[in-house]
């Protein structure tokens, strides 16, 4: 199986996504499900990058700008734009993003550290880099990107 | 073909672990939980041996067994009874009813599988 | 799973329902009703924990539950009659098995000197000399066969000497009765060593005269073993006094050479069958005599809670489904076809039928919380030197099985306070004219869609005048504060209050009313207060039947669509002008019939907005948090009111603060539900108490 010769070679598969200019990608195995925009219901007192929650399937899914949460401007959401259904440990959000582009395999020591760069936002979120083509993809820390659950925090 | 076993007791416990003992041992079980449930799976299912707790709601297992052995097909079917250490008069009672032998609770899996080939062909 | 382990689980399981049906059948036959089928429950119960603990090597359950048991079965046997004083002992060894198991279950520390007690006072009940009749008369003319024999695993013996022993053997007919055989009987024989065995024959009558249920012939058998004569014994262990039987050590030298046999074909003449119909008379029989019990556990069966939660979200989508599809049809303006507006009304009909039925599935009859009581108040009533008895009623009542298991610890609070603080001491209730023993009342009833749980004593009620004073010592009330009765006994449930002047270590524990007060309304509950000086006070609960819908009315606040728990609100009203003053820079009330309660702007208060909304321009709800404080809460309009889902919005994010839950409408948008208490609070987080109160 192709998967498992992957795993082997310490290559893993990566779903990338645009945001304004900038290519990101996070690991397939932690991508649930990929759907359009719709209109998501707001919460009270959440923070900025938090867009609300939207209905998937019974569930009540918060959606994560990603483009607020990473330090540009909030997304002005259309119907073009995407929602990656994306999952750490227990928890499921919804990931704001322009647009998916591709799927990618890069094999582990592909995979550079994040450059020393001032912004905070990119040493927080981003796990390191990686070069494809002409391009360089950032690698998301789910984990950091995620609104910290009720409970957990205290 | 493996042996089919019936085992009678109202707790879901000592039918779990019967079940548990018997099939890994490669019997097949079936299950009754009290002396009148007994004899219907009995008459559904002809068990080629019968294990049976006595002290049950409904029926008790002196009943289940006295029933047992008033079906023709069941008069010589073995049945052993579950019984604690603690009361011999209980085995005694047993045996007047019909029972074939007994087991001692708690049973070790492989002393239990050891009497059943002692009682069953 | 480890499949011991499953059945561990299992074990544990089974000891909570065996529990409570021991303690329903003590409490029975404390009560007087020592009728056979009660007696033999509570045996019944305790002999299954302790077998099934044997099964696991839960030593200390073992031994306790083997004292217990014993003293169980001289009562059973009329050896020991039910008296007051056993019975207590037996209500209390009841509770320490209980304890035994948790801890069995638990692991953790136990102390042994209360079972070692226990089992001390078991003994003792049952050295008494109290006989009424002998016990199992039937049995007493039985020379008991067995009992010389020892049910110890037989001991291997080690020699390598070979032992020789001749064994006559000659079966009775009851031998084969009871399924007994003699090929077995040598199969196992011979695997103890050299076996050689002869039949006689010699018996066998002439064919005219066989009675096929007679057994005839008999065998001779000569074993040379390792194993000593216990061993050789045990193989006829099941099948004494079913034959005569001679073992007989035979000296090595004396080995003589019998003639060979095979091992006769089989002797049992086969069973004639019988005719089917004469099986089935003494099971009609037997099922005739066991009618009247009738057993609930025949027609039920276990299943994961997992997979009955599953199927109540699935149903909870099916009902938002076919909200969803009706709002669509509608839309399309395809109503005016009779036929489909028809369809859509029975799938309505339908999906509501099964979204009941399949709620119906987590609800559970509140006895076994119940049963948790009654030991509750007999710990504390020890403790206390009370004289008290529990009298419950309609523990049939069902309830979902969570609110049950969140109930636990406010409702243990509450009857430890009823006891503690409720009643008097005998002699302070004989001096006011009451009965010395004092009487909690634990009763549950469904009352209009919610279950009411009232907790009542017959004790000493609230003393207002000092429970006001204490308020205001401990500044939670204004001095001169003009308060209600219904306000003075609300503030038992404040933050701080404790009418004990020392905090007992009984009801202290460190939790106050208003634990319980805030544990009962995560539930979706209430609770109030009637009380009456000197005839007793009572708590009642009213709670939902499910935690899994709710009634609510569907809100526009802020161009956001809300859900408000309908059980809060006491009306709706559209303020006129002149009706609403401003107090102070940043609150508002409205003046409603002569009071002035707070008004709250939902939207301001959320944050959907930066400014209050003209109140003019909304609606506003009158509701009660459950302290009993009015507020009036602002909204744009109201939309609709309806039965909506409740969906987590933790799971996935997390509490937010003034929201209780969502749930998904019919567009397939998720709606907030407000937490109504919450918004009043923060609201208000600027007044103080006494200001609240006035409210009122």
């Amino acid at each position: 199986m192709a998967d498992m010769e992957l795993k082997a070679s310490g290559a893993r598969e990566y779903i990338t996504f645009r945001i304004g200019a900038q290519y990101y990608c996070i690991d397939i195995m932690s991508v649930r499900e990929i759907r359009g925009w719709t209109p998501a219901t707001q919460l009270p007192r959440a923070p900025g990058f938090v867009r609300g929650v939207i209905n998937l399937r019974g569930v009540v899914l918060p959606i994560i700008d990603l483009a607020d949460r990473l330090g540009f401007d909030p997304t002005e959401p259309t119907a073009r734009h995407v929602i990656i259904v994306a999952q750490t440990g227990r928890q499921v959000v919804g990931l704001l993003v322009d647009a998916v582009s591709d799927i990618i395999n890069m094999p582990a020591e592909k995979v550079q550290p994040t450059p020393d760069v001032g912004s905070e936002a990119a040493r927080a979120f981003v796990l390191g880099v990686m070069a494809i083509d002409d391009r360089m993809i950032s690698l998301i820390a789910l984990e950091s990107v995620m609104p910290t659950l009720a409970g957990e925090a205290a | 073909m493996s042996m089919k076993i019936l085992t009678v007791d109202d707790s879901r416990t000592m039918r779990d672990m019967l079940r548990l003992a018997l099939t890994s041992a490669g019997f097949d079980v079936v299950q009754a939980v009290d002396g009148l449930d007994g004899l219907d799976v009995l008459d559904r299912e002809n068990p080629e041996l019968v294990i049976t707790d006595i002290n049950m709601p409904k029926m008790d297992g002196f009943g289940f067994i006295e029933g047992a052995r008033k079906i023709g097909r069941f008069r010589v079917v073995p049945i052993l009874v579950l019984t604690t250490e603690s009361d011999p008069d209980k085995k005694m009672r047993a045996k007047k009813a019909g029972a074939t032998g007994w087991i001692v609770k708690p049973f070790d899996p492989v002393k239990l599988v050891d009497v059943i080939r002692r009682v069953a062909a | 799973m480890d499949p011991m382990q499953a059945i561990k689980v299992t074990f544990f399981q089974e000891c909570e329902e065996q529990l409570g049906e021991l303690e329903t059948g003590l409490l029975a036959m404390q009560e007087g009703s020592v009728d056979d089928e009660t007696v033999n429950a509570v045996f019944r119960a305790v002999h299954s924990i302790k077998g099934g603990a044997g099964a696991f090597k839960l030593d200390r359950l073992v031994k306790f539950a083997h004292v217990f048991e014993t003293t169980l079965d001289k009562i059973r046997n009329g050896a020991l009659a039910p008296a007051n004083a056993v019975m207590k002992t037996m209500l209390r060894a009841a509770d320490v098995l209980a304890d035994l198991v948790t801890v069995s279950r638990e692991g953790g520390a136990f102390d042994d000197t209360r079972s070692n007690e226990l089992i001390a006072e078991l003994n003792a009940h049952c050295d008494e000399k109290a006989a009424v009749k002998e016990a199992h008369p039937e049995e007493e003319g039985d020379n008991n066969p067995f009992a010389a024999l020892g049910w110890e695993p037989v001991s291997l013996s080690l020699e390598p000497e070979i032992n020789e022993y001749l064994i006559v053997f000659r079966p009775k007919p009851e031998l084969y009765a009871k399924g007994n055989e003699t090929t077995r009987l040598m199969r196992e024989l011979s695997r103890l060593g050299a076996l050689t065995v002869h039949c006689e024959i010699a018996d066998v009558p002439l064919l005219a005269n066989f009675e096929p249920e007679q057994s005839y012939l008999s065998w001779r058998a000569t074993l040379r073993s390792h194993q000593d004569i216990a061993a050789v014994q045990a193989v006829f262990e099941f099948v004494d006094g079913d034959c005569h039987l001679d073992i007989e050590p035979v000296e090595a030298s004396e080995a003589h050479a019998e003639p060979v046999a095979e091992v006769a074909p089989e002797a049992a003449p086969e069973a004639v069958e019988e005719p089917k119909a004469a099986a089935s008379v003494p099971r009609e029989a037997a099922k005739a005599e066991a009618g009247g019990q009738g057993n609930a556990t025949q027609n039920t069966i276990r299943v994961d809670l997992d997979r009955v939660d599953r199927l109540i979200n699935l149903v909870g989508e099916l009902v938002i489904n076919q909200a969803m599809l009706t709002q669509r049809v509608l839309e399309a303006g395809a109503v005016k076809n009779a036929s489909i507006a028809t369809g859509l009304d029975d799938l309505e009909h339908l999906t509501r039928e099964i979204q009941e039925s399949v709620m119906a599935i987590r609800a559970q009859p509140v006895r076994p919380l119940f049963q948790r009581m009654s030991r509750i108040v007999r710990e504390i009533a020890d403790a206390t030197g009370k004289n008290v008895r529990l009298k419950t009623e309609g523990e049939g009542a069902e309830v979902d099985r969570t609110v049950i298991e969140r109930l636990a610890d406010p409702l243990t609070h509450m009857i430890r306070n009823a006891v503690d603080h409720g009643l008097e001491r005998p002699d302070a209730r004989i001096a006011a004219g009451k009965p010395a023993q004092g009487e909690v009342r634990l009763s549950a009833a469904h009352k209009s869609g919610r279950v009411v749980i009232e907790i009542a004593d017959d004790g000493r009620g609230i003393d207002r005048p000092r429970v006001k004073a204490i308020a205001i010592k401990k500044g939670l009330i204004a001095p001169d504060a003009q308060l209600t009765d219904g306000e003075i006994d609300n503030l038992l449930f404040m933050p701080g209050f404790s009418t004990a002047e020392t905090v007992s270590n009984i009801s202290g524990r460190g939790v106050g009313m208003d634990v319980v007060k805030r544990s009962i309304q995560a539930l979706g509950g209430r609770i109030a207060i009637t009380s009456k000086l000197g005839h007793g006070s009572t708590f009642s609960l009213s709670l939902p039947l499910t935690l899994a819908v709710l009634d609510g009315m569907v809100v526009r606040v802020a161009d956001q669509t809300l859900v408000v728990p309908l059980n809060s609100i006491l009306e709706t009203m559209k303020p006129k002008p002149g009706e609403v003053y401003g107090l102070g820079p940043d609150t508002q009330v409205i003046g409603i019939r002569g009071g002035f309660t707070p008004l709250i702007d939902v939207g301001y208060a959320l944050g959907f907005r930066t400014h209050r909304a003209d109140p003019m321009s909304g609606v506003t709800l009158l509701i009660e948090t459950e302290g009993g404080v009015r507020s009036a809460l602002m909204v744009d309009a109201i939309q609709d009111q309806r039965q909506v889902v409740i969906k987590s919005l933790e799971s996935n994010y997390g509490h937010v603060e003034g929201i209780a839950a969502a749930t998904i409408l019919g567009d397939g948008r998720i709606a907030l539900i407000l937490d109504t208490d919450a918004i009043v609070h923060s609201s208000s987080g600027r007044n103080s108490p006494s200001d609240m109160l006035l409210a009122g």
